[in-house]
């Protein structure tokens, strides 16, 4: 459920040049999501150049992709032409599937795509989307509640209150309408929808079918397993998708609990937590780790808990497990026992009214025929190389066949699952192609919000201590922003973690007002390798949020000089 | 100050600077021998100092601080100025630095953990030898502040605590056996409980599975006695707040629909100023000012960034100098305490709340400066940054509400200064000169609130007329 997702890429688009590509290396990243070669690692750019040197770059990108999708298939057809069903087949139509499929067309790919449940997977149906709906509920309540930040503005609102069906059928309807719009646009682009749970039967072989029904068998040149993840249940938790829940029953929100447990403080118990408080219910957190919100750079989690934490309906108990949870029954509340994670030893035992389990996601992977092709899964995921080729138990590659997604675990993003469909995509059209993880946003819809990209400061300095550079930190308060100001939102912070060698932008973090839109300028600079020395210059139109970034920028100190005039100078 | 303290946050040492504990406290017990040697804290040339570093009041309205991070570790060597340790109060972290050279001996609340104002946190040794010891005393502290925490955790099975050398046994503070019944009560209620101070462990749950739900707490809130009852009576758990009283003090339930919003931190911390106010006499004497001079001055100093607050500070400063009774305060009901600087709070609401940034030496520093240091306070005031120093320090206050079109008010006096003014709106007013002739000039009321311990009527009624021949030629403000 962690962010929306990226359907549209910029195919159509007229891409800007990036500086860079033109002073040093006569080849201009193609697109945008070309990441490695994009000046991140500007010396594997000579490598590919040359392989490829024969497609000339225009402008405008498609043209160009175009062009060489065509002579990279001219060359794979050197062996014998055998006959396949599809050029590609994915299992699995989530957002990393609906990606891929939509790049293949474009590229002229024959294309089906499998889906045993609906289309939409996780993030559409039980996850991102319909999670949007509550916190979009939740931003609201808590504003009309906040009597004093409606006083502060010249509002005068009655007590607000909510219909919790009401707001049960918001969620539900996002979904059928974002699941609608997925599935339209996949039929309108000419991709075959396979109803029916799909496996790999062999090389470049599928079968699927429902259950009750003989299996269908397809073949095809490649295939992408895109299956997702579903959520992780602990041993000794009982689920019984009423008082004791994972994210799939919270999201209908059957019922608001007076008091609600939330196992694991990870994006999902976090945003959980926020729709909860805003309705009214109080929440204890149980994370296994000593800190709340791990994963996310500690200066900006500690922030956070101070702002979503702390002067909220919350407590929590860090550093334990919850090794038993029973559900209410018999007249009985819902019992937690609570164990210290390093002794193991019995600490608590919590009696609520309802427990979400929010410990992660598990790889959805069993029943897939991976042993088929002599695949063994790790933990449940299953293992890739940085081109998500699948790796068999001999660790060798299994040819034609990838993973993307959260099956291959790599990072669980509905956006990132896309993204590295893409990229498959584009490696079977003839393009190499590696993704750089390190570009991909993620956020967590809390109000206010939390993004971030790249690296979190202590991996930064640890990156800078191996490697030899320095590594320093710039940083940026919403409360000097005049339009976090107007909406009388300036509790926030934007932090960049940077190399003042050379600029080089290393990971921004972001908790404040619209922080899951803002991080983007940071992404895809990450993304094209633009240095801050460049991008300081870049104009915001004022007054907007964006301006924190911008001020974040032009606080940085940088060793380096502009590395080249932005083009040339156009008169108006 | 009569005792510095080895650490401090990064703040000058202002004469309101709540209470860090003394430095010196020799170390009790164990160690009679080294501990009689230094026994007298100005003796300098005593050979070896064990000292205790204290958990600072980083804010008014702090009672406990947590110790986000140790800068240095035990055995670094420190210098005078360095930053020891990071410490979170209600407010933010701070660094908090070091006023003695010495060597990190031992950490005795360590990262992640909460200390009382006051408590211990770790031992400053001045030569490595007193190390050993200083770690020794630091053991024998760990098991007896295991301090009880605050989080209802339910009386331990084992207590085994990292095992450290010869640890005195803590002494089972609760009742070891498994409690009559188990305390379950909700997040809220528990944040309730802590801001009102009650102990969670009497309020009775009707909540679901009786557990203590947040209106319990309330409830249980609206029967104490909201008086600040003086020294606690006794341990002897006196039995419940006697509700014969409770019932008279408190008024009548709150009418039906009404709802109840407890204060926050700020709003606490005024309404104790307030009530504490109530144990000092005071009385206010009122004065006209005439504001046509300072008008027609504020017109030409506006476009170099001076604000009305700035002169009247920098007015009400420049008067001071001249009756320092004025500026004094009595601390103890016994003497006057001449302050030494004329430190300057002014009131300003802030987000529901109220807030005094003080204007340092406000006589001294030209009026630029003091305009320029004005704006920057109502910035960190409105961010929440404010240093302790930087409202706490006052020595008197101002208080103006003339930009409402207030005419006349009457300010409460805050605890622990001698005078507050209370500045009304300057209005156009018919006077009669000496001669007879009418004209037109521009008024403005002010009233001084002062505590008739130490400041008398014709101390403030002398001041007033200081302060008025100021505003009415102010050219000596710009000077």
């Amino acid at each position: 459920m962690h962010s929306s997702f990226s359907l549209s890429l910029s195919q159509h688009i007229t891409v800007p040049r990036s500086n860079h590509a033109f002073d040093s290396i006569p080849f201009a990243p193609s697109k945008p999501i070309n990441l490695r070669f994009c000046g991140l690692r500007r010396e594997t750019l000579g490598f590919s150049s040359l392989s490829r040197s024969h497609s000339r770059q225009g402008l405008q990108l498609h043209t160009t992709t175009t062009s060489k999708g065509i002579s990279a298939s001219l060359a794979d057809n050197g062996s014998p032409p055998k006959s396949f069903d599809y050029d590609l087949i994915i299992i699995g139509a989530g957002v990393g599937g609906h990606g891929a499929a939509l790049h293949a067309v474009e590229k002229g790919l024959k294309t089906a795509i499998i889906e045993g449940d609906v289309v939409g997977g996780t993030c559409v149906n039980r996850g991102c989307v319909p999670s949007k709906a509550l916190l979009a509920v939740s931003g609201r309540m808590r504003e009309l509640q906040s009597e004093h930040h409606m006083k502060a503005l010249g509002l005068q609102v009655s007590a607000a209150g909510y219909d919790r069906q009401g707001v049960a059928d918001h969620a539900n309807n996002l979904a059928s309408k974002i699941r609608n719009n997925l599935t339209n646009s996949l039929k309108a682009l000419g991709v075959d929808i396979l109803m029916g749970v799909g496996a790999v039967l062999g090389p470049q072989k599928v079968k699927y079918g429902k259950a009750g029904f003989p299996d269908k068998i397809v073949t095809a040149k490649d295939i992408i397993i895109a299956t997702g993840s579903v959520p992780f249940v602990p041993k000794g938790i009982e689920v019984d998708g009423k008082t004791v829940i994972t994210s799939d029953h919270a999201l209908k929100l059957e019922f608001v609990p007076d008091w609600i447990v939330i196992v694991g403080s990870g994006y999902i118990g976090l945003e959980f937590s926020d729709v909860y408080t805003a309705l009214g219910s109080e929440v204890t957190f149980v994370e296994a780790l000593d800190q709340l919100m791990p994963g996310f750079d500690p200066e900006i989690g500690k922030l956070a808990q101070r702002v979503l934490i702390n002067p909220r309906k919350i407590d929590y108990h860090a550093g334990v497990f919850a090794s038993k949870i029973t559900s209410a029954k018999d007249g009985k509340p819902v019992t937690i026992e609570l164990i210290d994670a390093k002794t193991k030893e019995h600490k608590d035992t919590l009696e609520v009214d309802a427990a979400l389990i929010a410990t992660g996601r598990a790889p959805f992977t069993n029943g897939l025929g991976l042993e088929n092709i002599n695949v063994v899964t790790q933990r449940g995921f299953v293992p890739v190389d940085d081109r998500m080729r699948v790796i068999d138990a001999d660790g060798n590659l299994v040819p034609h066949l990838y993973c993307i997604g959260d099956a291959n675990g790599k990072m669980m993003l509905a956006h990132a699952a896309s993204a590295q469909g893409i990229s498959v995509v584009e490696q079977v059209t003839g393009r190499d192609h590696v993704l750089n993880h390190l570009s991909i946003p993620a956020a967590c819809f809390t109000h206010p919000e939390i993004s971030m990209v790249g690296l979190t400061e202590p991996q930064a300095r640890e990156k800078g201590e191996t490697e030899g550079f320095e590594v320093s930190v710039a940083k940026t308060s919403f409360k000097a922003n005049t339009k976090a100001l107007a909406e009388n939102e300036g509790e926030g912070l934007a932090k960049l973690i940077y190399r003042p060698d050379t600029g080089e932008i290393l990971g921004v973090h972001i908790f404040g007002l619209h922080a899951a839109d803002l991080i983007h300028e940071a992404s895809n600079a990450i993304a094209l390798g633009t240095r801050i020395q460049d991008i300081k210059f870049a104009v915001h139109a004022h007054p907007t949020l964006s301006e924190v970034l911008d001020e974040l920028f032009k606080s940085a100190k940088v060793e380096a000089h502009v590395s080249s005039q932005v083009s040339e100078p156009i008169a108006v | 100050m009569a005792s510095s303290s080895p650490f401090l946050s990064k703040i000058p040492i202002s004469n309101r600077t709540i209470c860090f504990a003394s430095s010196l406290s020799p170390i009790p017990s164990k160690f009679p021998s080294k501990s009689l040697r230094h026994h007298r804290r100005n003796a300098l040339k005593v050979q070896s100092k064990i000292r205790e570093i204290f958990m600072p009041a980083l804010s008014s309205t702090m009672t406990e601080g947590k110790i986000v991070s140790w800068i240095k570790s035990e055995g670094d060597v420190l210098s005078k100025g360095e930053s020891v340790v990071v410490v979170e109060s209600d407010k933010a972290d701070m660094d908090v630095e070091t006023f003695y050279d010495g060597i990190l001996a031992a950490i005795v609340v360590p990262e992640g953990e909460t200390a009382p104002v006051g408590a211990p946190i770790g031992l400053l040794a001045e030569t490595e030898e007193e190390i050993a010891e200083a770690k020794a005393k630091a053991a024998s502290q760990t098991g007896s502040t295991a301090s009880p925490a605050i989080a209802p955790t339910p009386p331990r099975a084992t207590s085994t605590p990292a095992p450290a050398i010869s640890q005195p046994t803590p002494a089972p503070a609760a009742p070891a056996a498994e409690g009559p019944r188990k305390i379950v009560a909700t997040p809220y209620a528990k944040k309730l409980a802590k801001q009102h101070k009650v102990d969670i462990n009497k309020v009775v749950g009707t909540g679901p599975f009786g557990r203590i739900t947040p209106a319990d707490v309330e409830a249980a809130v609206v029967i104490t006695p909201s008086k600040p009852v003086a020294p606690k009576p006794a341990p002897a758990a006196a039995a419940s707040p006697s509700p014969a009283k409770a019932a008279a003090t408190s008024s009548a339930s709150p009418l039906p629909g009404s709802t109840v919003i407890s204060f926050t931190t700020m709003q606490a911390a005024v309404s104790k100023n307030m009530v504490d106010s109530l144990s000092v006499p005071t009385f206010r004497v009122g004065y006209p000012v005439t504001t046509n001079a300072l008008d027609a001055l504020y017109e030409k100093v506006k476009p170099k960034g001076v604000t009305m607050t700035a002169l009247l500070a920098k007015a009400a400063a420049m008067a001071l100098v001249q009756h320092p009774v004025v500026n004094a305060s009595c601390k103890d009901g016994k003497s006057f305490t001449y302050n030494s600087n004329i430190n300057i709070a002014v009131a300003v609401a802030i987000n529901g709340g109220l807030i005094t940034p003080v204007l340092q030496d406000a006589d001294k520093l030209d009026l630029y400066l003091l305009s320029q240091k004005w704006k920057e306070l109502v910035e960190k005031a409105r961010a929440k940054q404010l240093q302790p120093h930087e409202y706490n320090s006052g020595t008197f206050t101002l208080s103006n509400l003339g930009m409402f079109g207030v005419d006349r008010f009457d300010a409460i006096l805050p605890p622990g200064q001698g005078a507050i003014m209370a500045v009304g709106a300057s209005k156009p007013t018919v006077v009669a000169d000496a001669d007879g002739f009418f004209s037109v000039k521009s008024k403005m009321l002010v009233n001084v609130t002062a505590d008739h311990r130490i400041v008398y009527g014709a101390d403030l009624a002398a001041f007033l007329q200081t302060f008025a021949k100021i505003v009415e030629n102010p050219e000596s403000l710009t000077l």
